[in-house]
């Protein structure tokens, strides 16, 4: 850790236009002080209409059960499952940039930390709707926490992946709030310190907590950040590892298989970095904030969003070798049937699948591409398909030919219900992340001041090698000085 | 009523409130804090603060976690009610890695933030003083604690010389939201660093 530290000339500058501390609070807070835009309010009605219609489905899932789906006795997990594993994919970019960036001293997470942090944490209240509500009887739903009951006590099978995703998700949610809302703290306080209406004063007082600045708060506030990050990273990883579990400790051919949990990982990271574009992208343009979430960030996430997606390429592929290699005509069958081939039901979402995550992804070879923000955006979206397609194939191509030919069921269509279901999870997302761009900075303010004398524009230019030299002896100096 | 007096002085770079932070402490002035809109690595060291223990407490939280996730499952499937899963032992710890780890993490990282709040002392509701509300914008403000033997106006005028401005003394009831909790300075040693 260093006063400023020096960072090569050769790296482009994070934050432009050459600011100062206030321009920063400034322009940050800016979106969170003025009214919302007709825009705002035009994203934020659809949201909540499709949230509504979500809350339709749910009702009507409750009432009648979960025989309003078309799921049947050959394919028990369908649309439901695809979309619960999609949505906690999401949520891993966002732990990934806060978390295992910090851990790498990228600067670059500072711009996008905040809102892929809250996105993170809408993805997974998005997720946790798909097993809550395909419990059927939802009113039950509290029979899979280990409590003293009457019943026994009979306890819980902490020797079931179906548990160990309760627990990992719960987890992954709280921790997830925490950091994120701690990192919060001291920025409400800047709302909070600038406040002039009524109701925002009180709402933002409220929220920071009485946070000062105070410099022993801070060195506090430093150790917590450093060992919430170094929690969560272990914990993403297994978050989605314990999902891949839910398959992989099954014996149902296409599951049944070692190489799930990193390959889920990589997937989750993918399709996760994919949304926060599809986000940001939006974000920056409508709030104003093209200076601090640059070019030089979107081609970044770019960067991870090829390589992420060459790491599921290998998978697909390696996968499709071992299911060969293994000698096992079940592997093989579903393999080469359900999925290889392109006329059997489902064989185009697989092919499907393999364009949107591994072909089309390598077009971010190309610096030019990366900096496109068409090219960009409709990646993003397309990415975000081909990941749900991933799912999809997994669960459902996997299942819909089993054993025993007679119980084939040769195709699964959604009901509106279910879809209805998936759309409500998009307004829950979308009413969240509205609000939460309207009434919270959608970037880390304290974190960007922290880095604007390294990596701001006129600052970069300005300190020469070896006074940035002398700063970090100075430093070194103190820390050692007692 | 118990009411404090503190010399309050605003500075706006980090290369002039170092070396001052340094003078004032070598003067004999007791600094109450210094207030930042970002964490200034290094500053708490000059200031002579301890390091932080809250590490310490996140790593107990976590072995509490796993403490607890092994006590517990082991007592509820290999004792209270055993149930045969397949032919598999009743203590099967393998399995339970996932829960294991999981708990460990939620123990230490609930614990780890309720311990940082209740050590900064926030909370909802909670009001504090820092002086200037500047200082969660773009303003380092240092407030300097005025004891009987302060003269007020050599306190303001040697702030001013060692760069802050709008030096001005200010009243703030001495109650525990102003108070420090963080009392815990080393002694300022012989050897003064330079910038």
């Amino acid at each position: 850790m260093s006063l400023i530290r020096y960072e090569s000339q050769a790296r482009a500058p994070l934050v432009e236009g050459n600011k100062t501390y206030h321009d920063v609070t400034e322009d940050i807070c800016r979106p969170v002080e003025a009214k919302p835009s007709k825009l705002w309010w035009v994203g934020f009605i659809i949201s909540l209409g499709l949230l509504g219609f979500g809350v339709v489905s749910i009702y009507m899932d409750i009432v009648y059960g979960t025989g309003q789906w078309n799921l049947n006795k050959t394919i028990g997990w369908g649309w439901d499952i695809t979309n619960f594993v999609w949505w906690v994919g999401i949520g891993h970019a966002g732990t990934l940039i806060s978390a295992i960036l910090l851990l790498f001293r990228q600067g670059w997470r500072t711009g996008v930390n905040r809102a892929a942090e809250a996105m993170t944490i809408f993805a997974v209240m998005c997720a946790g709707q798909f097993p809550i509500w395909h419990m059927g009887r939802v009113w039950n739903g509290f029979f899979v926490m280990p409590y003293p009951n009457t019943r026994g006590p009979l306890w819980v099978n902490f020797n079931s992946p179906l548990l160990w995703d309760v627990f990992a998700i719960s987890t992954y949610f709280t921790v997830s709030l925490l950091f994120w809302y701690s990192g919060l703290l001291p920025d409400l306080a800047t709302l909070r310190d600038r406040a002039k209406l009524k109701w925002s004063k009180f709402f933002y007082g409220l929220a920071s907590f009485g946070w000062t600045g105070s410099t022993k708060h801070w060195q506090r506030h430093e150790a917590l950040s450093l060992v919430l990050a170094g929690l969560s990273t272990p914990l993403v990883l297994s978050v989605h590892t314990i999902v891949s579990f839910d398959f992989a400790t099954s014996v149902i051919p296409g599951w049944h298989t070692t190489i799930f949990p990193p390959y889920f990982v990589a997937g989750a990271v993918f399709s996760g970095f994919a949304m926060v574009q599809t986000l940001l992208l939006i974000t920056r343009k409508v709030l104003g904030l093209e200076e601090y979430i640059t070019m030089e960030h979107i081609d970044v996430m770019n960067k991870v969003i090829v390589l992420t997606g060459s790491i599921v390429g290998i998978a697909y592929l390696t996968e499709l070798f071992m299911s060969w290699y293994s000698a096992s005509p079940y592997e093989w069958f579903a393999f080469k049937e359900n999925r290889l081939n392109l006329n059997s039901p489902y064989g185009w979402s697989y092919w499907l699948m393999m364009g949107c995550n591994v072909l089309s992804p390598q077009i971010f070879w190309f610096r030019k591409m990366r900096r496109n923000i068409l090219v960009t955006f409709f990646m993003s979206i397309l990415v975000n398909i081909g990941m749900w397609f991933e799912r999809f194939v997994i669960i459902v191509t996997s299942i819909y030919r089993d054993y025993l030919p007679s119980s084939w069921s040769t195709y699964y269509t959604p009901t509106i219900w279910e879809i209805g279901f998936y759309m409500g999870t998009f307004g829950l997302f979308f009413t969240c992340y509205f609000l939460f761009s309207k009434f919270f900075p959608v970037i880390a303010i304290a974190e960007i001041k922290h880095i604007l004398k390294k990596n701001g524009d006129s600052y970069k230019a300005g300190y020469s090698k070896e006074e940035m030299e002398s700063y970090d002896a100075f430093e070194h100096e103190q820390s050692h000085h007692h | 009523m118990n009411v404090k007096k503190f010399v309050v002085g605003n500075f706006y770079e980090e290369a002039v409130l170092f070396p001052a932070v340094t003078k004032v402490r070598r003067a004999g002035y007791k600094i109450h804090d210094v207030y930042t809109p970002f964490p200034i690595h290094g500053l708490d060291k000059v200031m002579g603060l301890k390091d932080t223990d809250l590490h310490i407490a996140g790593f107990i939280y976590g072995i509490t976690g796993t403490a607890t996730a092994v006590g517990f499952i082991t007592w509820m499937l290999a004792y209270d009610w055993p149930i045969n899963f397949g032919g598999k032992p009743y203590f099967s710890l393998p399995a339970w890695i996932p829960i294991m780890f999981e708990l460990t993490v939620l123990f230490a990282a609930v614990g780890m933030v309720l311990t940082f709040c209740w050590l900064c002392q926030l909370a909802p509701f909670v009001k504090k003083d820092h002086f200037n509300l500047r200082s969660t914008d773009d303003t380092f403000t240092m407030a300097i604690e005025c004891t009987d033997k302060t003269n007020e106006a050599e306190a303001i005028a040697f702030l001013q010389s060692v760069g802050a401005q709008d030096v001005e003394i200010q009243h703030r009831e001495a109650d525990w939201w102003i108070g420090r909790y963080d009392r815990e300075t080393v002694r300022f040693g012989k050897k003064v660093p330079q910038i």
